[in-house]
């Protein structure tokens, strides 16, 4: 039983210094490590300044904060959130998908397609009077192309010769 | 001429050129409705941010505030404005990392100071996007015992809509805005004079 007390005593000791030493060990986020999580937030205050750049002491605070947030070993995801429930979901670069930030994220989609729409039909349709005009073929309900008659151009080429 | 247009327009039964195909119409109304949803929301952001300061007179919109660990205010550590009805409210908006503020922290907290024994008015310290272990530092270097908290999400500055740090916002017994300070108070008689005229009503 006394043995056990001992052996007990000496793995806990053991533990005990080995966590010791790793805390020593941990390492102290470096900059870059920092701005790669503060580069994805931007600065409270000033406008439109992302953090990794931002030059103010709020800015500089905001950024160590990150780097106590990194060595507590939190991932840029928690220290993302952290950073929208203190702040503001303003502070992120890329708005969270909820809500009515869903309109960043589907009007542009949305008017690029329209555009291409809209310039697919005029494309088309700076082509259709020219052919259609010409009388030279045409299209039938059922999409195919049917010769016009020769009829009909002998006609146009008529009136043409009359007027010149 | 009426001739020749009818002579140049093909015969019955010659092939007609294609009419042009429009979009249909379920398309047009989900457009144009579309469209102007998404006008409404742009002139509503507008609308709101041209809305300015608030004016004096203004009545204010119940908000809450969370103080940090060690303040409290009548044994709660969270506040609503609407417990306070009936008092004055010094709701002064500031942050560790403002120069401006640190000029007139030691009025307010004289000020508060010299009305807390009435108990007619009470002083509400909200720190606008600050980081907890500076703003301590901040309220342990001037003295600061009024109850103070971080405005979370910056909820009630947005309320405020203020313009930055520091401002100060004094609200009457009735909830409605009084007097507003934007900028740090040049001197602690300016607290008294903009305070003691609400008290004498």
């Amino acid at each position: 039983m006394k043995r056990n007390f001992w052996i007990v005593l000496a793995v806990g000791l053991l533990a005990l210094l080995w966590t010791r030493q790793a805390y020593a060990q941990t390492p102290v986020p470096s900059d870059d490590a920092v701005n790669a999580v503060a580069r994805q937030l931007f600065c409270p205050v000033c406008e439109n300044t992302p953090l990794d750049v931002c030059a103010t002491q709020a800015c500089a605070q905001w950024r160590e904060l990150i780097r106590t947030k990194l060595a507590q070993g939190w991932t840029a995801d928690q220290i993302k959130e952290y950073f929208a429930t203190q702040y503001g979901a303003r502070v992120l670069s890329e708005p969270p998908r909820q809500g009515l930030n869903w309109l960043v994220y589907i009007v542009p989609p949305v008017l690029m397609l329209v555009g291409v729409y809209i310039l697919f039909r005029a494309i088309q349709s700076m082509r259709k009077p020219v052919s259609s005009e010409s009388g030279m073929n045409d299209t039938d309900p059922n999409g195919t192309d049917v010769p016009v008659s020769d009829e009909y151009l002998i006609k146009i080429e008529e009136e043409l010769k009359k007027r010149q | 001429m009426n001739e020749q247009s009818t002579s140049l327009s093909p015969e019955k039964g010659s092939p007609q050129p294609a009419l042009r195909r429009s979009v249909p119409l379920w398309i047009q109304i989900i457009v144009w409705a579309g469209l102007l949803g998404l006008l409404t929301l742009v002139a509503f952001g507008l609308r709101r941010s041209q809305q300015g300061s608030l004016v004096i007179g203004d009545t204010l919109p119940n908000f809450s505030l969370s103080f940090f660990d060690g303040y409290q205010m009548q044994g709660q550590s969270q506040v609503n404005l609407s417990d306070f009805k009936g008092k004055v409210v010094v709701l002064n908006f500031w942050a560790s990392w403002c120069k401006p503020c640190e000029q007139e922290a030691a009025f307010m907290e004289s000020a508060w100071r010299y009305y807390k024994p009435g108990g007619q008015v009470v002083f509400v310290g909200a720190d606008y996007v600050d980081t907890e272990p500076e703003a301590r530092g901040y309220l342990k270097k001037f003295d600061i015992s009024y109850p103070n908290g971080p405005d979370l999400g910056t909820k009630v500055s947005q309320l405020f809509r203020i313009t930055g740090v520091p401002e100060t916002y004094i609200i009457d017994q009735n909830g409605k805005l009084a007097f507003s300070e934007i900028g740090p108070f040049a001197s602690e008689a300016d607290i008294h004079t903009a305070i003691d005229g609400l008290i004498k009503k």
